[in-house]
């Protein structure tokens, strides 16, 4: 019963999305005031509807009602409780419901967010943001339906891939589809403003604060992704240039290019069609992101679908949605005005620098993404293209682009005065060249691009500290040097981690150790240990470092029971802000046990760095609020005296 | 400086654009040649065998019972087939949780100057559901289809 009424409110939100895109559209045409206005209710009745339908569907999950199809083959009653529950976006169908509950979520923000622009250009939004659920809708009513029965019910149902039973599954995929949708927002308000011709720097203002939030969203994300991927693979990696990640990394590129443009366009009414075109393209990106990831293009554990009619349809919405706002986008480029002119060297310039360094990041990436597909789809040779392509290309530009980092914030706004630059960019210098006289000296690191990293960072970080202890700080200055700050210390985190890492490959007893450097790990003990639903072996590592004890690590090697899969689970033990990390392998049958230990200096800056960055960008967002709440404070103390 | 006049400003805009993309683009089509792995099925290397020292990516099912760990206890030995033509591969590192027997797998490594395939990396997956769809592809070539679910 319950799944039939989830099945139910899933199309009356549909219905919803149909009104929220069809009725603000004839209305706006029409000048019908009443239709426009029909925005607003539908747009949380799609909110509430996809809500109801989310519950039913986790409480489908959570009783383990195997008379649901998704259910039976995702699920398990023996699953502890905390993944029955994030089980539910662990599949295809639960994913797209989660991806079209945030889609209606964010619907429901955008209606209740005051309408700074006026009601007619809200209504303009919603209504784009309709249409975009409305296609997400489609897809999941008639080719993914989640609620499917399955007759008769199985008495078990088949489990959950061992890999994704984790607390990351809680976050990640949440976080990451927030983000994504989050750019849909931000696509709703350029094809509105182009609709409404209202693209200018009010429009930015309005716009500015979605993209800030989408974006910390998606950095969030990202970070935890490549956290989760480093524990839980067993590879010690952080980063493995797998199309999966590189698209969510696409959309976060155009997304933080958006960001800094759209701030031209608020200061200077500058970059107005470049800055719409980014927005189309942040929210595709996404789009293509999901279908790359979700249409079984690629083996992985992000890859649920397999079915090709299901890339399909993915393949002519995205199509759909591209290609209408491109059309728009054509038809109302002419009619957005010119910008202003600026000098050489400003703001501005900084700004369009900014931009053509992570256009030509993202034309690389799509590059090395999409070619391996594209020419297998021809009947081309399988190739695969992976970390030593990526780390040519990305690296050289990530440095060129820490060093504009740390000189764009000082650049007036339209004017070139360059006087006061070499002062203000002292400390930074002088930390740069400090950085790369410890490294060579003290840490007797040699490779070029490790000496560079270094040196990038300390002079990123100091020229962003720089700015944030000078008086007159606003929101929006910290919140850009809180997230210039977190990309120098996730470019520390990986320089260090890199170039200062000592790994070793062994085969050990019990009572062996091995050195690595200042580093000793002794095998203390091999046994079994039992979790819920897994059982595993178990091996106990004593760490030390110059002879004092650091901690131990603990690496297993898990057997689920439900799907029966061997998993590896890393071994790991915090030193200041590195990790000693081990995985454990088979026994090689005279009683040794294959061993391989890394320590990574510094490891966890990357994901702190990570997280500076989501926090600058929530940090840029107060800025908006607070005006916003001070507008309001004022409109109430006019108000007052009248009603008085 | 003196501001330069808006058409003039777009100009320079576009053509900086073009260059910094351009450049990039160059750049990253003689990366993408010069790193490239491609995934060969042994018969593929029987044809026309890949120089030393060139990276690809070995796929196949691991011929069953030729798995050995000979010295000490980190090296694996194994045979990767695609029933026409087999290859020896040696491995040294932990090996991923679903390597077994007659399952797929891709091997990432190149060929050393005595025509040994030295793997760097193993990537299994264990049952026709998780089949790499290289290798599902490169043994249907060779006239033996997976059900692939």
């Amino acid at each position: 019963m319950i799944p039939e009424l989830g099945h139910f409110a899933l199309w009356l939100a549909a219905m919803a999305a149909l009104a929220q895109a069809f009725a603000p559209t004839v209305g706006l045409w029409r000048n019908r005031d009443d239709l426009a206005d029909l925005a607003v209710p539908t747009a949380l009745a799609q909110g509430l509807f996809t809500g109801l339908a989310f519950v039913a569907l986790a409480y489908a999950f959570i009783i383990s009602d195997f008379s649901v199809k998704l259910v039976a083959a995702n699920s398990h009653s023996m699953k502890p409780d905390m993944y029955r529950f994030t089980g539910v976006w662990a599949n295809h169908e639960g994913s797209l419901l989660l991806w079209v509950l945030v889609m209606a979520l964010a619907g429901v923000a955008v209606a209740l967010a005051p309408a700074t622009l006026g009601s007619r250009f809200r209504a303009r939004v919603l209504s784009v943001q309709g249409f975009v659920s409305l296609g997400f809708f489609a897809f999941l009513l008639f080719a993914s339906n989640p609620f499917e029965r399955l007759i008769p019910a199985p008495t078990e149902g088949v489990g959950l891939n061992p890999l994704l039973q984790d607390p990351g599954l809680a976050f990640h995929p949440p976080l990451l589809y927030a983000g994504y949708v989050g750019l849909s927002v931000a696509f709703a308000f350029a094809v509105a403003g182009m609709l409404e011709n209202k693209v200018g720097p009010q429009w930015a203002r309005a716009t500015r604060p979605w993209i800030a939030g989408a974006w910390a969203l998606l950095t969030l994300g990202i970070a935890l992704g490549s956290y989760w991927a480093y524990y839980e693979l067993g590879w010690g990696g952080w980063w493995f240039w797998d199309p999966v990640e590189n698209a969510a990394l696409m959309p976060w590129i155009a997304a933080t290019a958006l960001l800094h443009s759209i701030a031209v366009v608020m200061k200077r009414d500058a970059l107005r069609a470049w800055t719409l075109l980014l927005a189309v393209a942040a929210f595709s990106l996404s789009m293509m992101g999901t279908f790359i990831v979700r249409s079984g293009l690629l083996t992985s554990v992000h890859a649920f679908a397999v079915d090709p009619t299901r890339g399909l349809f993915l393949m002519l919405l995205m199509a759909l949605y591209i290609g209408g706002a491109l059309t728009i986008y054509a038809l109302a480029a002419g009619r957005v005005a010119e910008g202003r002119q600026f000098a050489l060297v400003s703001r501005e310039t900084s700004l369009v620098a900014n931009n053509l360094l992570l256009s030509a990041m993202l034309g690389v990436i799509l590059l090395g993404t999409l070619y391996p597909m594209a020419l297998e789809a021809m009947g081309g040779a399988q190739i695969s293209v992976g970390p030593p392509y990526f780390n040519r290309t990305i690296v050289p530009m990530l440095l060129v682009a820490a060093v504009l980092m740390g000189i764009a914030p000082w650049l007036g706004w339209k004017r070139s005065a360059t006087g006061h630059l070499a002062r203000r960019l002292l400390p930074a210098s002088i930390a740069t060249a400090a950085a790369a006289v410890v490294a060579v000296l003290l840490l007797d690191v040699r490779g070029i691009g490790a000496i560079l990293g270094f040196a990038a960072a300390a002079w990123l970080g100091a020229a962003s500290i720089t700015i944030l202890v000078r008086r007159g700080l606003t929101f929006n200055s910290a919140g850009m040097a809180l997230a210039h700050l977190g990309v120098a210390v996730s470019i520390l985190g990986a320089t260090a981690s890199g170039a200062l890492q000592r790994e070793a490959l062994v085969a050990l007893r019990v009572g062996d150790s091995v050195q690595m450097g200042p580093w000793r790990a002794e095998l203390m003990d091999v046994r079994p240990v039992a979790g819920p639903n897994w059982t595993a072996i178990e091996a106990t590592l004593y760490v030390q470092r110059n002879g004092r004890p650091v901690g131990t690590v603990t690496p297993q090697s898990r057997m689920f029971i439900a799907p029966a899969q061997e998993t590896t689970e890393s071994g790991r033990t915090g030193w200041r802000m590195g990790e000693v990390y081990a995985v454990l392998g088979k026994p090689d049958g005279s009683g040794r046990w294959q061993v391989h230990l890394w320590v990574k200096p510094l490891v966890r800056l990357i994901w702190i760095g990570g997280l500076l960055m989501a926090l600058g960008g929530v940090v840029a967002l107060g800025g908006r609020v607070r005006a916003l709440a001070l507008r309001r404070r004022k409109l109430v103390t006019f108000a007052e005296p009248q009603a008085a | 400086m003196a501001v330069a006049k808006p058409k003039q400003q777009r100009l320079v805009l576009a053509l900086a654009a073009v260059a910094v993309l351009a450049a990039a683009g160059v750049i990253a089509s003689f990366a993408l040649q010069d790193t490239a792995a491609y995934f060969k099925a042994p018969a593929d290397i029987a044809a026309s065998p890949p120089a030393p020292g060139q990276t690809i990516r070995l796929g196949g099912l691991v011929k069953t019972g030729t798995v050995t760990r000979p010295g000490d206890g980190l090296e694996l030995h194994f045979i990767v087939t695609d029933m026409k033509a087999d290859t020896n591969v040696t491995y040294r590192g932990l090996v991923p949780d679903l390597f077994r027997e007659g399952q797929g797998v891709i091997a990432t490594g190149s060929f050393d100057a005595q025509g040994v395939f030295r793997a760097q990396e193993l990537l299994a997956k264990h049952d026709e559901k998780y089949m790499p769809p290289e290798v599902a592809k490169a043994l249907e070539k060779q006239g033996h289809p997976v059900n692939a679910s």
